[in-house]
């Protein structure tokens, strides 16, 4: 907390705002809604936005690289479809989950390959891997649901701790890990830096396919914890799993000041701004707004907020 | 002489926010004359072409056409008043085929309103086989080799009229054959009574197809000259005579023990057969035109480009750059040309920028050592003398040579031993000029070693103990300080051996 009292101070609006924005729209919900500050629909605010919210973790890495993962939907699906299959074959549910990971990351990995050693734009790669992986997602599975999953794993999803659904922590513990590497780490400081520039990178020797490996692997491995959440949550393997998530999680990142020109963007703005966008949804909800009306709000919002963005940017020079 | 003049320039000035580019320069050309125009770098030779194409407006003087006063307010009315240029990035739509290209913004139309294709296409073929430049209207541009392209750019100025065409360092994409082939051109054009400015950096060029030649040198003009009544070595030394100043000989120590040993070099396009040996202690220049191949030596050094033959060791050990992680872990560091495109991650920091290559010295467990991040940065900004209000300002909003100097701060964080500066003064004011060289002399006296490149003569012979000069390629010559002319330089590098 400290830290983002210190970043408003130093003026780095785009969370600024960001903050203030989510505060007033919290009060203004709290007077006109009875209900927005329960338990009851903070625990399912959480719960709604901690998927996305994992996803948008992944998409995060790739934005600031100069990048961008249109695949990470479908391989939400496969994480959902891989785990659910193995678990209701009889695997050792942390065996499932183990190969889950690895089976995502490594989707994630061949997209970072496809762009580096390809040299296949970002949009195009992880377009076609989108529409490919969803393919082997619904050949594998029949376009079925599978169902037959152990009680230990989907009750994971309805437990709370100290009040608060388990996702979220998960959500939390991710949140906290990329924090760490984008502010602490070596790769951290590379990853900004190719994508603010990333054949300066390259001239000060920064391995930049392996970064480029890492970036699109890390958004692979939210994948399949966010895959591995929601089938928890919904019991159940869904092979439609995650259709769409790729423009909230990029959403979620824009709204949070990441630019899609690379070098800029933060763990907590792409945070704030999935909270943002799901506090509008839920609140909206709740004082019977048409949702047709909300959805338009959304779109309103990603566009004026990378107005804002440019507005402080040139004023800044 | 004048009455006859197609074009007129009298007293043209032009200034430019600190630079007073063109004091008051002059010169004529009459119809179906081939006039050079020679200079060295920022001596004024793209500025009044500029001028002419409407690019940049005059301050003050005259520019007559066929007797008449006019004011060239754009590109277009250039055109319209029969002034054409052909520059080596050719302004032409890549996609589109010849003829289109002939007539692009002002296509024919049939009756119905459709395009007139045919039409089309015949002229452009009539306007071609006039210049006896044979190839199909139809085709695209991109399908053309370099050469053709801008043989039918030059043709594409014929089409549209004009009546002065300048050529910017026409052959320099061009084969010897191809060359022969412009030169076949330009002779049709003047027996049609077209003027031609020639603009080389090839004496050689100049003497074969221009009827005379102007010199400019640091905006001033200097003579005309009739080609004939001239020489080369006549040329050089109106384009060159001035005194070096003393932004330059600061004075270092002897070299001490050899670092790098370069031997064949080659990389197959691009140079070939390149020997050299730098020393600590040691400056060593690189002369050449831009575009000689002078950028991609030192980028092969540094394993930024791939090398197709030769052999390279450093300190006596054997070396294969097969990427800059390489280089640099074996202390060399790299000032690139384009400092804001490959130098420098704009939208970060300086205290990110100098430690962009050190932070896989400074990390524990792969976290960041801040603790040595902020005092290496402050330590180089301080030593840099590095304008900055603080370590966390972006290098964005810094000036070009301030931002320079956080390039080479990021090298001399990152402990090289050898540093390779390319063109590292170009936009960059006189006073943060004098501050590189000095710092450059600094870096060799404390034993490291320094390969410079530039384009700007001045500059290398002040400060390198070594030129190494460079044509098309190939190495003309390395010339000891003492030794150093700039006549003889200059003949190296225009391809003279």
């Amino acid at each position: 907390m400290k830290k983002l009292i210190n970043k408003i101070k130093e003026g780095k609006l785009a969370e600024g705002n960001l903050i203030l924005i989510l505060i007033a729209l919290i009060i203004i919900l709290a007077i006109f809604s009875p209900k927005f500050l329960t338990a009851n629909n903070i625990r399912n605010l959480v719960r709604q936005t901690s998927i996305i919210g994992v996803v948008a973790i992944g998409m995060t890495f790739v934005i600031i690289s100069g990048g961008i993962d249109l695949s990470v939907g479908s391989i939400l699906g496969v994480a959902s479809i891989v785990s659910s299959m193995l678990m209701a074959g009889g695997m050792n549910i942390g065996l499932a989950l183990l190969i889950t990971l690895v089976i995502s990351t490594i989707l994630g990995v061949v997209n970072g390959i496809i762009v580096f050693d390809g040299k296949v734009p970002p949009f195009i790669a992880t377009l076609g891997m989108m529409t490919a992986a969803r393919g082997i997602v619904m050949l594998v599975s029949d376009a079925r649901m599978i169902a037959g999953l152990p009680k230990s794993f989907t009750n994971f999803a309805q437990k709370t701790i100290i009040g608060l659904p388990s996702l979220f922590f998960v959500w939390l513990l991710v949140i906290i890990v990329a924090y760490i590497i984008t502010t602490q780490t070596v790769i951290g400081r590379n990853l900004f830096a190719f994508g603010s520039n990333p054949e300066a990178a390259r001239l000060s020797g920064i391995n930049i396919r392996m970064l480029t490996y890492f970036i699109y692997g890390a958004s692979g491995f939210t994948c399949a914890i966010a895959g591995i959440l929601m089938t928890s949550r919904l019991s159940n393997g869904i092979p439609t799993a995650g259709s769409g998530y790729e423009l909230d999680a990029i959403a979620a990142a824009v709204v949070g000041g990441a630019s899609l020109s690379g070098g800029a963007g933060t763990i907590v703005g792409t945070v704030l701004g999935a909270l943002l966008i799901a506090i509008i949804r839920n609140g909206g909800n709740l004082l019977g707004i048409n949702p047709f009306i909300l959805q338009i709000s959304v779109g309103v919002l990603i566009v004026a907020s990378v107005m804002i963005d440019q507005r402080r940017k040139a004023s800044s020079k | 002489m004048s009455s006859s003049a197609l074009l007129e320039l009298n007293q043209i000035v032009k200034s430019f926010p600190g630079v007073k580019a063109l004091k008051g320069v002059g010169f004529s050309v009459t119809s179906g004359e081939v006039h050079g125009l020679v200079g060295e770098n920022g001596a004024g030779k793209s500025t009044i072409i500029k001028i002419l194409m409407g690019v940049h407006q005059k301050d003050s003087g005259s520019i007559k056409l066929e007797g008449k006063e006019v004011i060239i307010e754009n590109v277009i009315q250039a055109g319209r008043l029969g002034l054409a240029a052909v520059y080596q990035d050719l302004n032409l739509a890549m996609d589109l085929s010849i003829g289109e290209n002939f007539f692009i913004g002002s296509l024919p139309r049939k009756k119905n309103g459709f395009v007139n294709w045919k039409y089309i296409y015949e002229e452009t073929e009539k306007t071609l086989n006039d210049l006896n430049i044979k190839v199909d209207p139809k085709k695209k541009i991109s399908e053309l080799s370099a050469a053709m392209q801008e043989m039918v750019a030059i043709a594409k100025t014929v089409h549209r009229n004009a009546k002065l065409i300048i050529f910017d360092e026409p052959t320099a994409l061009l084969t010897n054959e191809e060359v022969e082939i412009l030169f076949n051109i330009i002779a049709t054009l003047k027996k049609r009574g077209v003027s031609i400015i020639y603009i080389s950096h090839r004496l050689e060029e100049i003497f074969r197809v221009c009827d005379r030649v102007t010199i400019f040198k640091d905006g001033e003009f200097v003579d005309s000259l009739d080609v004939k009544e001239t020489s080369e070595d006549d040329l050089i030394n109106k384009m060159v005579g001035r005194n070096i100043t003393e932004m330059y000989n600061i004075g270092h120590q002897k070299c001490g023990d050899e670092v790098l040993s370069v031997k064949n070099l080659s990389r197959i396009g691009h140079f070939k057969n390149i020997s050299f040996n730098v020393h600590s202690g040691e400056i060593f220049g690189f002369f050449g035109l831009v575009g000689s191949g002078r950028t991609e030596i030192v980028r092969t050094i540094f394993g930024a480009d791939k090398l197709s033959g030769g052999k390279m060791e450093l300190k006596g050990r054997k070396y294969i750059p097969k990427s800059p992680i390489e280089a640099i872990k074996n202390g060399i560091g790299l000032l690139p040309e384009n400092r804001k495109e490959q130098g420098l991650a704009l939208a970060l920091s300086v205290k990110h920028n100098i430690n962009l290559s050190s932070y896989r010295d400074i990390n524990k467990f792969s976290f960041v050592d801040k603790k040595e991040e902020n005092k290496r940065a402050d330590t180089y900004i301080d030593k840099m003398a590095i304008k900055t209000p603080s370590s966390r300002q972006l290098v964005i909003n810094l000036s070009g040579g301030n931002q320079q100097k956080v390039v080479i701060g990021k090298w001399l964080c990152n402990d090289s031993s050898i540093f390779i500066f390319d063109e590292p003064t170009v936009g960059i004011d006189v006073g943060a000029k004098r501050e590189i060289y000095i710092l450059m002399e600094e870096l060799a006296a404390s034993g490291k070693a320094v390969i410079l490149i530039s384009s700007y003569l001045p500059e290398v012979m002040g400060i390198a103990d070594k030129i190494a000069v460079i044509y098309e390629g190939n190495m003309m010559a390395i010339v000891d300080k003492k030794d150093f002319s700039e006549e003889l330089i200059l003949k190296h590098a225009s391809g003279i051996k």
